[in-house]
């Protein structure tokens, strides 16, 4: 057996093969997962991938140590990932948690399946969208990124991974299990054409390297153990040396840097799909799976001389607050189809503030939306 | 090595965060003795500390983490494990050492405990055993002896025990001893002794906890637990792991219980990948690393 | 059994001495470098420190044979012990 190394190429693979070979292009060298379906894949190529890249594959116990094998893996120096899907999401949520209070970079993809709790293993759901933002507990900020197909799914990995490294945090995929079992072509360009994000180091000696104290950006560099930075990091409320401080004060200056340093940055980090938004009378708002059959049914009702556009979140947190509020003073309706009850649609209705009608199209999971459902609400939208 | 007191103690300060002491632990208590030890133990092997990481979970024996002047990781309850898991693999050249107390590794983290164990992976883990959860006010734990009073059991224990070191060999751990605060001497040469073995290594260190667990067991303060293990502590090195159970008021059996050599999770790995991939010209970069590090461990 | 000859640095070998530096306000009372040296050098004293704890002082710092137990015992990292001549050789040279 050849080591392979990075693939280039076209390739047919499904959304969850090309996560794995997303994070292989984006040098992540170290995974640790729990089987769970429907991400197990991306565990199986990642198993048979980094050791062929020199990377580094365990199956952990359960998702609360693949969470902190992560966590520790970033800490030595490595980029590392996980993937997992909602029960494991569930399990997860201790640990990104901490990985938001150290600052540390990492990607934990969700493939996610309809819930509550065992739900439907085998098929759809996007019900994990409001855990991604605020599953764990306590005041913070995120990234969360949904791909629509598989090439998605290799490019938002890679970008992922450069968002962590750029804002020191775990980033989310969340893809959903028709993307993730979905076999589309996939284009891997050379290395070379890969822009990747490199840690920030420190540029003081040990002695001086102060861990938690922001570059202009809020960002503080990281050194990684055994550099000989001999510091200290603490799930409790810190100061910029790391140490432990149980003040409202410390909490207040460390929470806020943590929310302010994605919020000060979203131009930077948001990126939305639109088609057609400008003069529209609708607009359907969607991403994942369910922005695909949305597209297809805005073709539709074009077809019939509706003025309607499409707008694909591909950054779903930070949520692009300010360009849904711009649309809400030209559009009439937004329409929001979501596999789930209405969990981003709240965030829509948010930012359109009244301004524009916001309707839901829920779906429990299961299924994606079937095209003629989101046509019929076009059409009943603008009659 | 040092053998002189005076060079050993600067020495030892430098791996001490002098800026946080004193720490946060009571009068009495013996996790500030069990960090003392670790230290020394770790300035008489020629372990360069600045590969050294120190991991711990939460609770009392949690925030050890955060006096030492290495790099440590106070992480999340139960965790430190499978935190260490990942720093040591992605990373071989560490010496990662988990620094946690009983309620964090054997209750809430005992999963990863007992997986890293199977897996053998390079690990020195000190638990310190004060058969209660100090920092939350005195709860039982899964070490509290049947009929021990604690907040939680008011009447006293009626949950069997774990017997850790039992827990530990059982699990496929490759070293296993277990000592009082009181030993220090013991203590800090099995630490040592642990630190330059390749392989999970377990070292229990029961230690007093007078605020709360002494308290409500009659022994009000740190010295009486300190004499109760003087008078009742017997060395058996070699012991079988399942014959340590701890009674309340009775004997506690102390040493080394078990010392062997099995191949790591990284050594296995290494086979693995060696068969699959073939000879050196084939070689991933990281796969060299590990070799570089095994060799540079077994000289 | 006839002892045939003397170790020839028998008349140069002394026992160790230490010299014992405690951080009082570091000292939280708890006794046990008290009760544990084998040569009894420490005592409670009857001042109380920072914290208000009676500090362990040394009250026959002349039987301290170095063996630093005291020091590994302290639970707040308070004590150390430094050996005799060691100190000497600083203040000459240092």
């Amino acid at each position: 057996m050849a080591r392979r190394g990075p693939l280039v190429g076209e390739f047919f693979m499904n959304g969850d093969i090309a996560c794995a070979e997303g994070g292989i292009s984006a040098g992540c060298r170290f995974f640790a997962g729990y089987p769970i379906t429907p991400a197990t894949e991306v565990a199986e190529r990642m198993a048979a991938r980094l050791p062929e890249v020199g990377g580094t594959f365990i199956q952990m116990e359960d998702e609360l140590g693949s969470m902190a094998a992560i966590l520790g893996a970033s800490w030595a120096g490595v980029k590392s990932m996980t993937s997992t899907s909602g029960p494991g999401f569930s399990l997860m949520m201790e640990n990104l948690g901490l990985g938001i209070m150290l600052e540390t970079p990492c990607v934990v993809a969700n493939i996610q399946r309809a819930g509550p709790s065992t739900g439907l293993p085998t098929l759809t759901g996007q019900g994990d969208m409001m855990q991604a933002r605020w599953g764990s507990h306590g005041p913070y900020s995120i990234i969360a990124l949904c791909p629509s197909s598989p090439q998605e799914c290799y490019y938002l990995t890679i970008k992922a991974f450069n968002l962590s490294e750029q804002y020191r945090l775990p980033v989310l995929v969340m893809a959903d299990e028709i993307v993730g079992h979905m076999s589309e072509k996939v284009v891997i360009p050379p290395p070379e054409d890969i822009p990747l994000t490199p840690r920030r180091q420190p540029t003081t000696p040990p002695g001086e390297y102060v861990p938690f104290q922001p570059d202009e950006d809020l960002v503080p560099p990281m050194a990684n153990a055994g550099d000989g930075y001999r510091f200290h990091v603490t799930g409790l409320t810190h100061d910029e040396r790391g140490y432990p401080v149980m003040t409202a004060a410390a909490q207040d200056k460390l929470v806020r840097r943590l929310i302010d340093k994605i919020e000060v940055n979203k131009a930077d980090i948001i990126e939305i799909e639109e088609d057609g938004t400008e003069d529209a009378d609708v607009i359907v708002c969607s991403y994942g799976i369910s922005a695909r059959v949305s597209q297809y049914a805005v073709e539709l009702a074009r077809g019939e001389g509706i003025k309607v556009g499409m707008l694909r979140l591909i950054t779903v947190w930070p949520f692009p607050e300010e360009r849904i509020r711009q649309l809400a003073r030209q559009t009439k309706t937004f329409i929001v189809p979501e596999i789930n009850s209405g969990q981003i649609v709240l965030e829509v209705e948010r930012c359109a503030g009244g301004k524009a009608e916001t309707l839901l199209l829920p779906h429990m999971g299961g299924s994606a939306h079937r095209p003629e459902t989101i046509l019929e609400a076009i059409r009943s939208a603008v009659k | 090595m040092n053998d002189d007191g005076s060079e050993q103690t600067q020495e030892m300060d430098q791996y001490l965060r002098e800026d946080r002491m004193p720490h946060i632990w009571c009068p009495g208590c013996g996790i500030g003795s069990v960090l003392h030890c670790f230290l020394s133990a770790l300035v008489k092997t020629d372990i360069d500390a600045d590969k050294v990481c120190v991991v711990s979970g939460i609770g009392c024996t949690g925030r050890a983490a955060g006096y030492v002047h290495l790099d440590s990781f106070h992480t999340t309850h139960g965790r430190a494990i499978p935190f260490a898991t990942g720093l040591k693999l992605a990373n071989p050249e560490l010496q990662v050492v988990v620094f946690s107390g009983d309620g964090d590794l054997v209750a809430i983290g005992g999963n990863h405990l007992i997986h890293a164990a199977r897996r053998n992976i390079d690990m020195t883990i000190i638990c310190v055993n004060n058969f209660n959860y100090g920092m939350t006010g005195g709860q039982l734990g899964p070490t509290t002896p049947l009929d021990a009073r604690t907040a939680t059991s008011p009447s006293g224990n009626y949950e069997r025990p774990f017997n850790i070191p039992y827990l530990a060999a059982a699990s496929g751990a490759t070293y296993v001893a277990r000592w009082t605060s009181m030993h220090v001497r013991r203590l800090e040469q099995t630490i040592n002794e642990a630190l330059l073995k390749r392989g999970f290594k377990f070292i229990e260190v029961i230690a007093p906890c007078p605020t709360v667990y002494g308290r409500m067991n009659r022994q009000p303060t740190g010295m009486d637990q300190m004499r109760y293990y003087q008078e009742n502590s017997v060395i058996q090195h070699g012991a079988d792991p399942k014959d340590v159970d701890i009674d309340l008021n009775g004997k506690i059996i102390v040493g080394k219980f078990i010392d062997i050599d099995l191949p790591t999770y990284s050594d296995l790995q290494l086979r693995v990948e060696q068969k699959a991939f073939g000879p050196e010209e084939s070689k991933g970069e990281a796969v060299k690393k590990k070799a570089a590090t095994a060799a540079s461990k077994s000289k | 059994m006839k002892i045939w000859r003397k170790a020839l640095d028998l008349n140069k070998v002394k026992p160790s001495r230490g010299q014992i530096e405690i951080m009082e306000d570091r000292c939280k009372g708890c006794r046990f470098c008290i009760e544990f040296c084998p040569k009894h050098v420490l005592e409670e004293s009857k001042a109380f420190n920072a914290k208000g704890y009676h500090p362990a002082q040394a009250a026959q710092p002349e039987d301290c044979v170095n063996c630093g137990l005291c020091e590994m015992l302290c639970p707040e990292f308070a004590i150390k012990v430094t050996e005799e001549e060691k100190v000497k050789e600083v203040v000459r040279h240092g």
